[in-house]
């Protein structure tokens, strides 16, 4: 199951980036502030009219599908987090079912347990944490049961042991078969998490590869203007200014 | 069907009969000369009438405040009652008023007016705030339009006609506004319930929302309709009845699961029973003249309004 974007140009944003997602791993898309990754990301999901390309989905072009279809196909989990209603965690996890027009409590339950959920899942949403309010979030994308998940920067405002448990809930998530695209501004998440990374600069694809390749300290100094080294092991790196 | 929509059932049934019974004059049945006339001819219209722009204000309040994702928004937001309010002042202005049909008839394309002014503003691309904001001109120019219309009247008698009639109220209506409102509310109801999924994305905000299926023109065309449906025929046969679409919600969320789709049922009975409450409340006061259905509602939900901004200061601080 491949998902692809084909010379995809938005103008001011992004011009003319082509890449290729695979089910089944976590690619990060990375980039200094302004580089077009939440745009990439908005189009992949088919939120964005593009003046360029196509976003195509297991080689079908994604403007031609039905909403309703693309939506069970693709679960997008947006930057801000908003929540309008103080739903309880349940309600909020079960709009995930909206595109398969059903309740899916097996699904909601499954979501919720994923994601350590149960024991607030009667709790009103402006009564959790930072960290369980981005799990909740998380698990409304998951309820829908997606071959694809797209998230901007969702590990963006946790804390490190938030931000490990999160990741780490992405790729067993991949592993199980789905596709996961993640915004990430962390490189050294990047580094260690995902299975290939995706680095923008400028609206422009500047790197494309395994992490190693495409977060090397030459592309770092290129892309974000900083001197820097990674330390350590393969799975536990991290990146030292200077 | 939820225990709260049981039991707003249930009030309303109890309201009802207590409504045809209570006035100025309490009806006996068994002893009032003619109370099978009064009943049949006056009050049952009237509490039909009550219950159908009830109904229609509290859902499309729901609606409103479900589509703008804020407490404080308003069916009235639209712009759509004060364009149907403009096409009853130029009925009455031209002195049209005098047949049942023609000042609902010059209401009612006074808000269809509106609703193609908006649809034609906001457009296909529109977002949430450029139909909010388009919504507000609109509300704005048929204002300005009303006041000018009172301003230029012919005589003083039209506009006291105007005047009085733009405070909204239920006296002297009958079956010929029921045929008007409720096929029209209960359309617009329809229309209302056809958003209600697309509502519910929304709480995720816009972009969740659109992935998660929803069709922002689609949405955009069903609350334009349901709530062009609702205010308008309300209006047309009422006059501008005011805050019941801000509090019914208000009162209702609370003893929802707060998802827009689970308040716009329970709103429409609520609203219904309020305005069925609120239309008995002004013919029992021992005023001398009978109090106006649209300042008694203000006189309530203006206070209500003050004390629910009360509220959400509380909570940002």
């Amino acid at each position: 199951m491949s998902l692809i974007a084909a010379e995809l140009t938005v103008e001011g944003r992004l011009e003319e980036v082509t890449a290729a997602m695979q089910t089944g791993q976590v690619t990060a898309i990375c980039g200094p502030n302004g580089a077009g990754k939440s745009t990439l990301l908005q189009c992949l999901a088919g939120l964005l009219p593009t003046e360029g390309g196509l976003v195509a989905l297991d080689h079908r072009p994604l403007d031609q599908m039905r909403s309703c279809e693309r939506a069970q196909t693709i679960g997008y989990l947006p930057q801000n987090g908003e929540i309008a209603w103080d739903l309880t965690v349940r309600n909020l996890v079960s709009l995930g079912r909206l595109p398969h027009r059903d309740r899916g409590e097996a699904e909601v339950a499954e979501a919720l347990s994923a994601l350590d959920l149960d024991p607030f899942a009667e709790r009103p949403v402006s009564q959790l944490s930072g960290g369980e309010r981005a799990r909740a979030l998380l698990a409304r994308v998951l309820a829908g049961t997606p071959r694809w998940i797209l998230a901007d920067e969702p590990l963006a405002a946790l804390d490190i042991a938030h931000q490990l448990a999160l990741i780490g809930h992405f790729r067993r998530t991949a592993r199980d078969g789905v596709g996961v695209v993640l915004v990430l501004h962390d490189l050294a998440l990047a580094m260690n998490y995902a299975d290939r990374v995706i680095v923008l600069d400028r609206g422009v694809k500047a790197a494309d590869g395994d992490p190693q390749m495409a977060l090397s300290e030459d592309v770092i100094a290129r892309v974000w203007g900083v001197p820097a080294r990674w330390l350590g092991e393969p799975g536990a790196r991290a990146l030292i200014p200077g | 069907m939820t225990r709260l929509v049981r039991n707003l059932l249930i009030l309303l049934a109890i309201a009802v009969p207590l409504s045809l019974l209570a006035g100025r004059v309490w009806i006996d049945p068994a002893t009032t000369p003619n109370a099978t006339a009064i009943l049949m001819e006056l009050r049952l219209p009237r509490a039909l009438l009550a219950i159908v722009i009830g109904a229609g204000l509290g859902a499309s309040g729901a609606a409103m405040q479900g589509y703008l994702r804020n407490p404080l928004a308003d069916p009235g937001l639209f712009g759509i009652a004060p364009g149907a309010a403009l096409g009853a002042v130029v009925s009455l202005w031209f002195g049209y008023a005098a047949s049942p049909y023609l000042l609902p008839l010059f209401a009612l394309v006074g808000a269809g007016g509106a609703m193609a002014l908006l649809a034609a503003i906001a457009g296909r691309t529109g977002g949430i705030a450029l139909f909010t904001l388009a919504g507000m001109m609109i509300a704005s120019l048929a204002g300005a339009l009303t006041s000018l219309a009172i301003s230029l009247a012919p005589n003083a008698f039209a506009m006291s006609e105007i005047v009085n009639w733009l405070m909204g109220a239920l006296t002297d209506r009958g079956w010929p506004e029921v045929w008007i409102a409720a096929p029209l509310t209960l359309a617009g109801i329809a229309c209302l319930m056809m958003a209600a999924r697309g509502l519910d994305a929304l709480v995720l905000g816009e972009s969740a929302a659109r992935s998660l299926g929803m069709d922002p023109d689609r949405l955009q065309c069903w609350l334009v309709a349901g709530v062009g449906l609702t205010v308008g025929s309300g209006v047309a046969v009422a006059g501008i009845v005011g805050f019941v679409g801000l509090i019914v919600p208000h009162l209702v969320r609370p003893l929802t699961d707060r998802r827009p789709s689970s308040l716009m049922l329970p709103s429409a009975l609520a609203g219904a029973l309020l305005v069925l409450v609120a239309d008995c409340l002004c013919r029992i006061l021992p005023l001398v003249t009978e109090l106006r259905l649209g300042i008694a509602l203000s006189l309530v939900g203006a206070p209500f309004f003050l004390w629910l901004l009360m509220q959400m200061r509380r909570g940002l601080a």
